[in-house]
């Protein structure tokens, strides 16, 4: 079936066409990774680890592979030979440990859930039960869990480290912090604790390899967000000739930065293919999800942030511990890192000195996670400006205003390094507040404080910005990452006018189908239904960068314009050709190639297609084709920013946290799509606001994860969430479409506007700080300690 | 193995399967039927619901024996004649999807409320759907997908189909 629309004026850029994503999904006409069916086809189970840090003694696998329907079973040692260790692609400095890390544990398990094992078989239920079957001896081994416990190096995560400290980051900018602070009249220090998250896109991970080990060809179908980066991190670590890995990511569904990643179970996949000649497949439950995808966070942040009486900003000092799990993966360094530029967020000050010490615990890794060091570091600045207001007696907002960047004043270095380009927080913030009714909700949470309600009234702030756009790449060269930052787009026009568009992005959920259709449809002037997106296949698009760090529009859309517009440039010297008319004698304007002053000499761009497509007359300086190519490095970062709003109740007596309001204006600068926009808004709200209220991975002293499966770990539906009030302000960023990152924004916006509504709800009976997730339990609690004068 | 006979989306199926089988498990692995999808392990996330004899039900939490003899309507049967089901229609103009791996279920089970209740608040969708997770939405616009839907039965753009009726589209 089609779905047909009526809408044949829409699809240019700032358009809201619906999505052409969506006819598939809405229909079951899908095609995830576990869809995928092929004869003889196998599936894996993998055996894991039930403790957290265990010696192995021994693996038994000759029941499993005496079972029924059961083809193999491989441990870590039978591949030992024929991969490298999983990848980091981030030393963040010179001498950071970096432990070696088998996609199948050899001789000793570090998290519970790390594989030792793994069942092919015909099928996944006897998959599932040979795996039951493999008997595996562990020496247990103490587990360490808890950060400040790990620095002490009395339990070593990886013995021949020496040391569970990877590494000691430390940057010092602008003027001496030491001398600042002392020379302030106040410096207010907090502790905060950034929990665990687990990401939880909807469709857990999947593999499916499809190899052919005589002719060296393997096809890897995953769930991924990152299929370029996984095809040359799978040549590197199995030594297979890059060209002969085609990677795919069919239907993604949802990945948040967890399928940013380079997983030993998609390596084994590989390796699994090769060594029996079979197609295999695999796919994680939930609950192994929980314990072997990687977590987000984990941080304890100490800031210290200094002001004058009159509450200007002199400073900020901030010293992480960042919980990187039992072993570095992909990005699991760098992820605070990410944040460490982002800690002075949109105030001017002269001082800065960031520290981070990454350290090992035997947790499942964490890494990349909707935000990235982002949300962590505005959580804790967000968080901290409002105690300095406490402080000095003002009203948040009123000390936000008088320390931020002000519109005239971009472009502005921060003192942690970067150039804003653009940005206007006084215009995103007087919306917020009309939108809001700032001042009718002070007024009545003055009244309820007067009465003394039982139900208290708070409102929290958060003027958030963040850098996305990942990235420019000599920056990153500079931070020592293992990649660059650009992403490619090609233009290909068919015979008959029609357009593919092939782009290096990699999307699960974005809409970049139908975005991607708008901006060329924009540039070539030609019917949004004319182009096609092609994405997510080695094969197809053998070069991008793919999705993560908001950087698919402001990167790769820019990308996508620079080679639509070397189309059109093409185009136009062919249609300046058949006119017989010189090239600066003609107009491009949607979509038809005229001659000046003689408009009825014109060629539409359907006809210059088909005239490159016959090739009978065409200039001799030029090949019969119009093909765009383009590789779009950026120059700087992207900078969205946004007031958001929270009005919170809290009722005293079970310290429940209901949200009454949320308004959130962000300027993500020019839009190509306003209803994608929004929905990307809405959905990292959520996300931001489960951190809150909701989500955070408990482990237990001995490392098990308590919050093991979607009973124990909160994921909020549809009832637990406020209806979000959402607007924009509109100004464009300094590049060519004046388009900022956005798929980010919500998430780091949301969290410290929860949580500063509830403190400032019970902040008169004492509370000072809620711990994430501000659970009722926790919010009760801090209200009795409040009362009791901050005794327990 | 036990024999079964399902009707799913208007054919009639039947199978040998082993009794401890999942039914969405034989839909997806036996039928081919695919555009249900799994998410979870504890009947939490919904992403499987479908609905069997015209209710809906986390098919991962039903054995496909338990199905034997009833009538099992899926994503993939809703549309009729090559056109969408109004929540289909629904939750793509609203936008009321974004990755759409919740999107079968979260369609089924909104089926299923509007069936129970033509007009429902906002408030009434979101604790009807309380049962179905979606990680992408924040569940704004899938609310007013269902409310949007709910107007067009009502006004009897295309009727909410009987699971008997349902068929392959």
């Amino acid at each position: 079936m089609t779905v047909t629309e009526d809408r044949t004026s829409a699809g240019r850029i700032g358009d809201a066409p619906p999505r052409k994503e969506d006819a598939h999904l809405i229909t079951g006409q899908t095609s995830w990774t576990d869809n995928i069916q092929a004869a003889g086809m196998l599936t894996m189970a993998f055996v894991r680890s039930p403790m957290a840090h265990a010696r192995i003694s021994s693996i038994d696998t000759s029941e499993a592979a005496a079972t029924e329907n059961v083809v193999a079973v491989f441990t870590g040692a039978d591949f030992a030979d024929e991969c490298a260790s999983l990848p980091c692609a981030w030393p963040v400095t010179e001498d950071m440990k970096l432990p070696a890390h088998p996609p199948m544990a050899i001789d000793t398990v570090r998290h519970a859930g790390d594989p030792v094992a793994v069942v092919v078989a015909r099928d996944r239920y006897s998959a599932a039960d040979a795996a039951e079957k493999v008997v595996v001896d562990y020496e247990p081994l103490p587990a360490v869990v808890d950060l400040e416990d790990a620095l002490r190096d009395e339990v070593l995560v990886h013995d021949e480290l020496g040391t569970n400290t990877s590494y000691f980051f430390s940057m010092p900018t602008g003027a001496d912090v030491d001398e600042t602070f002392a020379k302030a009249d106040v410096v207010v220090k907090r502790r905060f604790i950034q929990q665990r998250l687990l990401p939880t896109p909807l469709e857990p991970r999947a593999t499916a390899c499809l190899a052919s080990p005589a002719a060296g060809d393997f096809t890897l179908y995953s769930s991924t967000q990152v299929p370029h980066i996984l095809r040359l991190m799978l040549a590197a670590i199995t030594g297979i000739p890059e060209q002969k890995i085609r990677v795919v990511a069919p239907d993604v569904g949802g990945g948040f930065g967890s399928k940013l990643q380079v997983y030993g179970e998609e390596v084994i996949s590989l390796l699994v293919a090769r060594r029996l000649g079979r197609p295999v497949k695999w796919t994680e439950t939930r609950s192994e999800s929980f314990l072997t995808m990687h977590h987000g966070r984990g941080q304890i942040q100490d800031i210290e942030i200094a002001a004058t009486n009159e509450g200007k900003l002199l400073g900020l000092k901030v010293d992480l511990v960042a919980d990187m799990g039992a072993y570095l993966m992909l990005v699991t360094p760098g992820i605070p890192i990410l944040g460490a530029f982002m800690y002075p967020a949109i105030y001017k000050m002269d001082a800065y000195r960031f520290n981070c010490t990454g350290v090992f615990t035997t947790k499942t890794p964490t890494d990349a996670y909707r935000g990235a060091g982002r949300p962590e570091a505005t959580f804790a600045i967000e968080r901290i400006m409002d105690e300095l207001a406490e402080e000095l007696d003002m009203d948040p907002l009123e000390l936000r205003r008088m320390n931020w960047i002000r519109h005239e004043e971009f472009p502005y270095e921060t003192v942690a390094g970067l150039t804003y380009d653009t940005g206007n927080y006084e215009a995103a913030t007087d919306r917020a507040m009309e939108l809001f009714g700032y001042d009718e909700l002070r007024r009545e949470q003055e009244e309820r404080r007067t009465r003394g309600d039982a139900v208290q009234l708070g409102i929290g702030i958060s003027t958030f910005t963040e850098m996305c756009g990942l990235a420019p790449s000599r920056v990153l060269g500079n931070l020592s990452f293992g990649s660059g930052g650009w992403e490619a787009a090609t233009v290909r026009v068919l015979a008959t006018g029609k357009v593919q568009v092939v782009t290096g992005t990699s999307p699960h959920g974005q809409g970049h189908e139908t975005a991607w259709s708008q901006i060329a449809a924009t540039t070539l002037g030609i019917p949004f239904e004319d182009v096609e997106v092609l994405h997510g296949d080695t094969a197809v698009s053998p070069m991008g960068l793919d999705t993560y760090g908001s950087r698919s529009l402001a990167v790769g859309g820019i990308a996508l314009q620079r080679a639509a517009l070397k189309v059109v440039a093409k185009a136009k010297k062919l249609a300046a050709h058949l006119l017989e008319a010189a090239e600066d004698d003609i107009d491009f304007q949607d979509g038809t190639f005229s001659v000046k002053g003689s408009p009825t000499a014109a060629k539409t761009f359907q006809e210059v297609a088909m005239a490159a497509f016959v090739a009978h007359d065409y200039p001799e300086d030029m090949e019969p084709d119009l093909t765009g190519h383009a590789v779009f490095d950026p120059e700087n970062f992207s900078y969205p920013h946004g007031t958001h709003l929270c009005a919170v109740e809290v009722d005293t007596e079970t310290g429940r946290p209901t949200i009454r309001k949320y308004v959130c204006v962000d300027d993500v600068g020019t839009v190509v799509n306003p209803q994608i926009v929004e929905g990307q808004v809405h959905g990292g709200l959520a996300q931001g606001i489960a951190q809150a209220l909701y989500e955070g991975a408990v482990y237990d002293a001995d490392g098990n994860l308590v919050t093991g499966t979607l009973v124990d770990y909160l994921v909020p539906a549809a009832p637990d969430l406020p209806e979000f009030i959402t607007d924009r302000t509109v100004t464009p960023a300094d590049n060519e479409l004046g388009v900022k990152g956005v798929g980010e924004a919500g998430t780091i916006a949301s969290t410290p506007a929860v949580v500063n509504a509830i403190v400032d709800a019970v902040r008169h009976l004492g509370v000072q700080d809620v711990e994430m997730p501000c659970t009722p339990e926790r919010v009760w609690r801090a209200i009795q300690h409040g009362r009791n004068g901050g005794a327990r | 193995m036990a024999r079964i006979t399902l009707t799913v989306d208007g054919t009639v199926y039947t199978d040998d399967v082993e009794p401890r089988t999942l039914l969405v498990h034989h839909l997806r692995d036996a039928l081919g039927l695919t555009g249900t999808n799994v998410g979870c392990d504890t009947s939490s996330c919904g992403a499987c619901t479908v609905h069997v004899d015209g209710l809906s039900v986390k098919s991962c939490t039903m054995l496909a024996v338990q199905a034997d003899g009833r009538e099992v309507l899926t994503i993939q049967g809703l549309a009729q004649d090559g056109r969408l089901h109004p929540l289909q229609q629904a939750f793509h103009d609203a936008h009321g999807l974004q990755c759409g791996y919740c999107t079968p279920g979260m369609i089924m089970a909104s089926l299923d409320l509007l069936n129970h209740n033509a007009d429902p608040t906002d408030d009434e969708v979101r604790h009807g759907l309380e049962g179905n997770l979606c990680r992408c939405t924040g569940y704004q616009n899938i609310v007013k997908a269902v409310r949007q839907a709910a107007v067009s039965i009502r006004q009897g753009e295309g009727a909410t189909a009987p699971a008997s009726e349902g068929v392959p589209a």
